[in-house]
């Protein structure tokens, strides 16, 4: 450790104001922080500070995330051996690998992407790297169909910090969910990429591993697809190789969909370290899937007659990005609603939107996304609508006094 | 029996090095000196000359624009130099202590007296200096006449020195000086929940508190007794002032004694220190610290009180020196992911977050890092569990961030000084610097105002 030091303390004159290499100096800046905490003093305010930073928390959600994320790898391979017929002969761990070598290549180049786009920043304004980007890059992997082109995932990632967040002023500025609205730009910009039966489930070999033909009758339409295109008042929701899939399947995971949102189990286990520590707002969360169920249990009694009206309420729960975006996403501080009260409201609206953007627009089977990205937008407004109680109950306050 | 106020939001921070409920040695020091800057919004000017003879009670000097506003020498002597910086702004007075302690004449306050009769007793002697006024959290303009004085009888920030034992000679004091000020306003007085002494108050509204810091803090007893609204002044000042003020009420002599805890991880002897105000630093501290490491000397607590040097002149107000060290030797491998088990945070990815009774049991080491760097606020709510009052602390401070003095108002800065966020400051995983910020909205405002 004091080699390490004594080498940064060595190097660090020729990254500072002046020196050779001072063009990266927020490149070194961030990783002597990285590797110690500041030794930097208060200079004001303050004499001392809780131990906390946004390093932390950020580094406490990626870790939140991956059980989520190994499930995804996992899920991965299991779908790809699943279509060619050799899911029971495969071993787990020829299973796992082939998923990790799908999903890899994907998290490495959000995150060389993204921070190429944050460091250049950061130096360019002379600040420190903000470490938001931690969070979005190891998200916007899970929220992507497996078979997203890397090309289009790197335009995506590029669109997504540089507008969604640059240009408000970086991480904590921003209004809308940076790792959303890349997805939102992938869905609107290249539909054929990201919706549909073709890209839920790999079916090529990745690196020469896991060749094989695929099966007769394969269907690689996620639950939500299929239950969306499905006729008649039920949906029958199969899986890869059309047997019926249970609400068991959903909970576990082993469903097509995008790659880190299928397992309820895994998100769970995320769910419980960011209750645990406190980073994720608990109300947020609980007011998402109190009024995502009793929307689609609304709409379950209602008597609309449709596939997706009458899905289950615990289905809704449970499939697509719900509990995904309930967990990880809707409950991103910056752009969540910052008050308490706002927080429930905030809450409330995301699991209702979500489920009638299911419900009753036939075109998007996904809702979540188009939910929280809406309420980010409101979020604000409600948080406006909240403060402005304070301010009214104030100003009554000194009438009175008058 | 007084009201209870509980109190839900705050923190409490065990620091080690807490005072032991003792006196400790200390020789008094030859030279006495007062910078203006600890009486926060005055101009002032000088009205005793170099080399004039002082008596306790002696004018030193005035506040340009309050002329009422009378800063006087605490001991007699000798007035040795007023100390000029660039722009010929004044550093500081300094004052030689001959010890024999000669009275200035000053006549006795009439406490059957009118309020302004009141008002220019208390300022012959040089007792109006010692209160603040909301809004602004400055020193009081004497003209003004304030709808209520508070009073914080306890004190629970770290380290923080037990006013019941720094007062427990000083009761009939401290209800002399009551006395004396409650004929300009009324009276109310802060207490901790079980105080024994306070029950006996009289001519003062007794309110009990419970709760962790800053429930102590004179702007949160103001904002849950009687919010100030816009338009409203009230001043606040700290009890042991107000037992100097009753020192001169039952004796008719000026003392400017007070009990400072000394205090800190690296302080020697931790004890409570019985000095002159305009004492400097080293009075205490000197030959009382445990060296080999850079030391930070703060004036007032951890939390909202102000650096200074070893051989600075103590600000006359605060009740606590600490001693800590500065910290910057230290390197912590990679903090974002070690356990740190012995560090103190609220956020639950540390031990001491997740056990608020770890948290309350064990005494925790401190250094004066920041332990991150500045960002924009990113968490949400961190600060309203340590922010009782009823305020949205967040967009406060946004409105002050950008200089929107309308949004400052209606969001309730006329009831905040600075050291009302110091703990929010502490919790801001952002590492904003929250009370510099009210600091300068405050001043903004106060031009705009004026």
């Amino acid at each position: 450790m004091n080699a390490l030091r004594n080498l940064l303390d060595k190097i660090k004159p020729t990254f500072s104001e002046g020196g050779k290499l001072s063009m990266f100096r927020s490149v070194f800046d961030g990783f002597e922080t990285f590797l110690f905490v500041p030794n930097s003093t208060s200079k004001s305010g303050a004499h001392i500070h809780d131990a906390v930073d946004s390093k932390r928390i950020m580094i406490m959600v990626v870790i939140a995330l991956m059980p989520a994320l190994l499930f995804g790898m996992y899920n991965v391979g299991y779908q790809h051996y699943l279509s060619i017929g050799q899911h029971e002969v495969t071993s787990f761990f020829e299973i796992f690998f082939y998923g990790l070598l799908a999903v890899l290549p994907k998290i490495i180049v959000t995150y060389l992407v993204g921070l190429g786009i944050e460091f250049t920043v950061a130096q360019f304004k002379g600040e420190e790297i903000h470490e938001g980007f931690l969070v979005t890059g190891i998200i916007l992997p899970m929220i992507v169909p497996v078979d997203c082109p890397l090309w289009i995932l790197a335009l995506a990632t590029a669109f997504a910090v540089i507008f969604a967040k640059e240009i408000f002023g970086g991480t904590g500025m921003n209004i809308f969910n940076v790792a959303l609205i890349a997805r939102a730009f992938l869905f609107f910009a290249y539909p054929s990429k990201m919706s549909g039966d073709s890209v839920w489930i790999r079916t090529d070999s990745t690196f020469g591993i896991g060749e094989g033909a695929v099966v007769d009758g394969f269907t690689g339409a996620t639950p939500l697809g299929q239950v969306a295109v499905s006729t008649g008042s039920e949906a029958q929701i199969t899986d890869a190789l059309g047997n019926a899939s249970s609400i068991w399947d959903a909970v576990i995971g082993l469903v097509p969909g995008s790659i880190g949102e299928t397992s309820v189990i895994a998100i769970a286990l995320g769910a419980i370290l960011l209750l645990v520590t406190r980073i994720a707002s608990w109300k947020v969360m609980l007011s998402i899937f109190a009024s995502g169920a009793l929307t689609a249990f609304l709409f379950n009694i209602a008597g609309l007659d449709n596939p997706v009206a009458n899905l289950p309420w615990y289905y809704h729960l449970s499939l697509g990005g719900f509990a995904f975006g309930a967990v990880f996403m809707a409950t991103d501080p910056v752009t969540s609603a910052r008050t308490e009260t706002g927080k429930w409201i905030y809450g409330i609206l995301i699991g209702f939107m979500a489920i009638v953007i299911r419900v009753l627009n036939p075109g998007y089977p996904e809702g979540m996304m188009l939910a929280i990205l809406l309420m980010n937008g409101l979020a604000p407004a409600i948080d406006y609508f909240v403060v402005q109680r304070n301010v009214s109950m104030r100003a009554k306050r000194a009438k009175i006094q008058k | 029996m007084a009201d209870l106020i509980k109190i839900k939001q705050g923190l409490n921070i065990q620091m080690v090095g807490q005072a032991k409920e003792e006196y400790g040695r200390v020789s008094q020091s030859a030279l006495i000196g007062f910078t203006p800057e600890s009486f926060y919004g005055i101009t002032p000017k000088p009205v005793a000359k170099v080399g004039d003879k002082v008596k306790v009670g002696s004018v030193l000097f005035i506040d340009k624009k309050n002329p009422d506003l009378k800063i006087v020498s605490p001991v007699s002597g000798e007035l040795l130099a007023i100390n000029r910086g660039e722009r010929r702004k004044i550093l500081d007075f300094v004052v030689q202590n001959d010890f024999k302690a000669e009275q200035a004449e000053i006549k006795p306050i009439d406490l059957n007296g009118s309020a302004e009769e009141v008002k220019s007793s208390l300022s012959d002697a040089g007792f109006l200096a010692f209160f603040k006024q909301r809004p602004y959290d400055v020193c009081i303009a004497p003209t003004d006449s304030p709808r209520a004085i508070f009073i914080s009888a306890f004190d629970k920030a770290p380290l923080a020195p037990n006013l019941d034992f720094i007062l427990k000679d000083e009761v009939s004091n401290f209800q002399a000086g009551i006395n004396a000020i409650s004929k300009i306003a009324p009276v109310y007085v802060g207490v901790e929940k079980g105080c024994s002494w306070a029950a006996q108050l009289q001519n003062a509204t007794v309110t009990q508190f419970e709760g962790d810091y800053p429930a102590s803090n004179v702007g949160v007893q103001i904002n849950k007794v009687a919010p100030i609204n816009r338009g409203e002044i009230v001043w606040t000042i700290a009890p042991q002032e107000v037992a100097i003020i009753g020192r001169f009420v039952n004796k008719g002599i000026l003392d400017f004694t007070k009990i400072v805890a000394f205090c800190g991880e690296n302080a020697a002897t931790p004890a409570y220190y019985k000095v002159v105000m305009g004492s400097s630093v080293a009075t205490i501290a000197k030959a009382n610290v445990l060296e080999g490491r850079k030391l930070r000397y703060i004036a007032g607590n951890p939390l909202s009180g102000t650096q200074v040097s070893a051989d600075a002149w103590l600000n006359p107000f605060v009740s606590q020196l600490t001693v800590l060290p500065e910290g910057d030797d230290t390197h912590e491998l990679i903090g974002w992911i070690m356990p740190r088990f012995n560090k103190f945070s609220l956020n639950g990815s540390f031990l001491s977050g997740l056990c608020s009774c770890l948290r309350n049991k064990c005494k925790y080491s401190f250094d004066a890092r920041v332990l991150g760097g500045e960002r924009h606020m990113i968490m949400s709510g961190e600060y309203d569990k340590v922010f009782p009052m009823d305020i949205y602390p967040e967009y406060l401070i946004k409105a002050i961030i950008s200089g929107n003095i309308e949004r400052m108002e209606e969001l309730g800065i006329y009831e905040v000084a600075p050291e009302d966020f110091a703990a929010a400051e502490f919790v801001c995983s952002s590492k904003v610097e929250l009370q510099k910020i009210v600091r300068e909205g405050l001043d903004m405002l106060r031009k705009e105002m004026c």
